[in-house]
């Protein structure tokens, strides 16, 4: 008797229960387009951040209603945008390839040292301490805190101490640039062929001091290019980059450093290194 | 209180001897003197001369951008040889004034710039200060026109004056009060007078006796000042620690002195504001401690503020041959110098050579959790938590736990059985933070 008042009255209870939470599913649905787990399901999950939006979740609500060109991932390979797009029916859209360009060509073969560094070894602690033993005080200090702070593999430092960035694998998420102390990183579209690979901010033969690749801000490359292209006021050449397309690849032939240079694809040899992250 | 002074600390060896028994002696000066525009917390100054321009001493190269700044002088007299990037003690570049010293010149005394302390009211003494150039000298070279005004809404009751010259190494501000005590006084005066307190007390580690009875000597008898002799630990002179040993009150997190009545002032920078009362001229100069087992010959030195490093050691004559470092500052919170072009500048307390046998990099093995560090830090953080979070950039969980508390005062480095640089992980993550405070955020 005891069991079977137990069983109807919780039983009674579960039913009730039952019959609030279909209720309640019913009248507090909120709707969300299926397709939204479809396409996050299609991305690459990597939640880097290069597309602008805080996530890949974030992306595929935005894909779906249409605000964002599945391109935009740069993440994605080619045929994965193109499932999205033929999923969605919408264009893929054009997305700009843009890759991390490191401002500073000074390996440990042409830039001096002005003292030796110990101490913890990532470049954040090294900027702290009299900003690093390198003689430039602008410059890389080559202890691969972008490397280690790359999600994608794409940065490996090479025997010179500096990091390569694998155009192909770069998806331009801008941890490298946040991770960098020296700030060294930017942002380029790839088919941006002009750089000055150089931040040294003292002029002449007090730059080549500190690094044989300096700018010494000499102009010629001011006089090579065309007129607002390039300038030298702050103590390194500058790029407008709003006039990039009047860029040519005579415009770096007279420079006595090379620290302006016309890149095809990556920056720095490809010389495969024992990563620092790696032997530490 | 004094007795049992703040809580938590280490004993570093002290290492004075080296200096603490000679006597201040004034340095030549050097055929080149750069004058770095930023020497002081806050804005830099702005630029007032050009190349070509002969400056007398105590002429004005750089004037003060508003009021969270103040000028630059000319410390010898000499031609503005160039303007330009010059490196600063503090590792990077910046806006300099290079003079070449007249070698004929007097460098005598001029007419007055700064007038007679006598009579002025609170405003003109805040001013003239300002004009003067004076800066705290203890090493964070805070503007201390801005330290004389403070914020209208707190109360001032005491004047702590910092005395306590913990750093290892470091005996100007010994000297000093050995030396000139009346001046030690002088300034303190002042201080009492701009501020409207009727108290002050000048708290000294009872490793210097010989301050302490200097400073009794010269007590004037007509103001209510306590010459407090204080347990030797270090950091005592940090300016929260301070404030706990001697008043015994903690001051709250993230709170400035003042939020308790309390304003504090290293000794060496009420000697300047003394002494640029008494001659007339805005600070030329300071004391700076040259030593180290590093250097042939350490001593307290009178350095003209922009004197390169490489001059002033070599004055010292020179570095031995099993030096290796040269730090800027004591051993415990100083910074390393990667260039001995750069100049001494207003914050320089001291310069410590370190040989080969000091600076060896110890292995550093993984955390033990032997809480030696919780019981060092003077201000109550767990430095070994702090430390896993520093090494796995969790930059927001350190705000979290109180980073911003911690001075850099590296006695948890100090003290660590495993050599973990903890102090240094602490800097680089406030380093990053600074830099871009959203970095770490999950």
């Amino acid at each position: 008797m005891i069991i079977l008042q137990a069983i109807l009255i919780l039983g009674g209870t579960g039913l009730v229960f039952a019959i609030f939470i279909a209720a309640a599913n019913k009248k507090l649905k909120v709707w969300e387009d299926p397709r939204i787990d479809v396409v996050a399901s299609m991305l690459p999950s990597a939640n880097c951040g290069a597309c602008g939006l805080p996530g890949c979740r974030a992306f595929a609500e935005k894909a779906v209603v249409g605000d964002i060109q599945p391109a935009k991932c740069t993440v994605s390979n080619a045929e994965r945008v193109a499932e999205i797009a033929h999923f969605l029916g919408v264009d893929a859209g054009q997305a700009v390839k843009r890759v991390a360009r490191l401002l500073c060509a000074g390996g440990t073969d042409v830039a001096a040292q002005r003292a030796e560094y110990r101490g913890v070894s990532t470049c954040e602690a090294a900027a702290a301490v009299a900003g690093g033993g390198k003689g430039c005080a602008w410059g890389c200090l080559g202890l691969a805190d972008c490397e280690r702070a790359c999600t994608f593999g794409a940065i490996t430092m090479n025997a010179q101490g500096l990091p390569v960035v694998d155009v192909e694998k770069c998806t331009a998420c801008n941890d490298c640039v946040v991770a960098c102390p020296k700030q060294l990183f930017v942002l380029q579209q790839l088919d941006h062929k002009l750089l000055v690979q150089c931040k040294n901010l003292v002029n002449g033969d007090a730059a080549l001091e500190q690094c044989a690749v300096a700018c010494t801000t000499c102009g010629k490359c001011v006089l090579d290019a065309a007129d607002g292209l390039i300038s030298v006021a702050s103590g390194v050449a500058v790029i407008d980059y709003n006039k990039i397309a009047e860029a040519e690849e005579s415009n770096v032939e007279r420079c006595p450093t090379g620290a302006i240079v016309w890149l095809s694809g990556a920056q720095f040899a490809q010389v495969p290194a024992v990563s620092s992250a790696e032997a530490a | 209180m004094a007795f049992f002074g703040f809580k938590h600390g280490v004993h570093p060896p002290e290492e004075k001897g080296l200096t603490s028994g000679l006597p201040i002696r004034r340095m030549p000066y050097p055929d080149e003197i750069v004058l770095p525009l930023r020497q002081h917390a806050g804005k830099p100054a702005t630029l007032c001369v050009k190349v070509g321009d002969y400056v007398e001493r105590g002429d004005p190269v750089g004037l003060a951008d508003g009021y969270m700044s103040v000028p630059i002088h000319a410390s010898a007299a000499g031609t503005v040889s160039a303007i330009g990037l010059w490196p600063h003690p503090d590792g990077s570049y910046a806006q300099s004034v290079r003079i070449a010293v007249d070698k004929y010149a007097l460098q005598a005394a001029r007419p007055r710039m700064v007038p007679q302390w006598a009579g002025l009211s609170v405003e003109q003494v805040i001013k003239a200060v300002q004009d003067a150039g004076v800066v705290g000298l203890g090493g964070a070279a805070f503007p201390t026109h801005v330290k004389l005004a403070p914020p209208k809404d707190y109360r001032v009751h005491t004047l702590i004056i910092n005395g306590a010259e913990c750093e290892p190494y470091l005996t100007s501000d010994h000297r000093t009060m050995v030396e000139f005590p009346e001046r030690v006084h002088f300034g303190c005066r002042v201080m009492m007078h701009t501020l409207g307190v009727k108290k002050a007390v000048i708290g000294v580690e009872k490793n210097k006796p010989d301050a302490i009875a200097a400073l009794e000597r010269t007590r004037p008898t007509d103001l209510d000042v306590t010459i407090l002799p204080m347990t030797v630990k270090y950091p005592q002179g940090a300016e929260k620690m301070l404030i706990h040993a001697v008043t015994g009150v903690e001051v709250p997190s993230g709170k400035l002195p003042v939020s308790v009545g309390v304003v504090v002032q290293n000794v060496g920078s009420l000697a300047a504001i003394a002494e640029v009362f008494d001659t007339g001229l805005p600070l030329l100069e300071r004391i700076v401690t040259v030593t180290g087992h590093g250097l042939s010959r350490p001593a307290n030195l009178i350095v003209p503020v922009g004197t390169k490093m490489k001059d002033l050691l070599a004055y010292c004559d020179g570095v031995t041959p099993n030096a290796a470092e040269v730090i800027i500052g004591g051993p415990m919170m100083g910074q390393a110098l990667a260039n001995l072009e750069a100049p001494v500048i207003k914050g320089t307390t001291g310069v410590v050579v370190l040989t080969s046998d000091e600076v060896r990099a110890d292995a550093v093995y993984p955390c033990i959790h032997c809480g030696r560090c919780l019981e060092a830090c003077p201000v109550f953080l767990n430095p070994s938590w702090l430390g896993d979070l520093a090494r796995v950039k969790r930059f927001d969980e350190m705000t979290e736990n109180h980073l911003a508390d911690c001075m850099l005062c590296g006695s948890c480095s100090y003290v660590c059985p495993s050599n973990i640089p903890l102090s240094q992980l602490f800097q680089a993550s406030k380093a990053a933070l600074r830099r871009n405070p959203t970095v770490g955020a999950a």
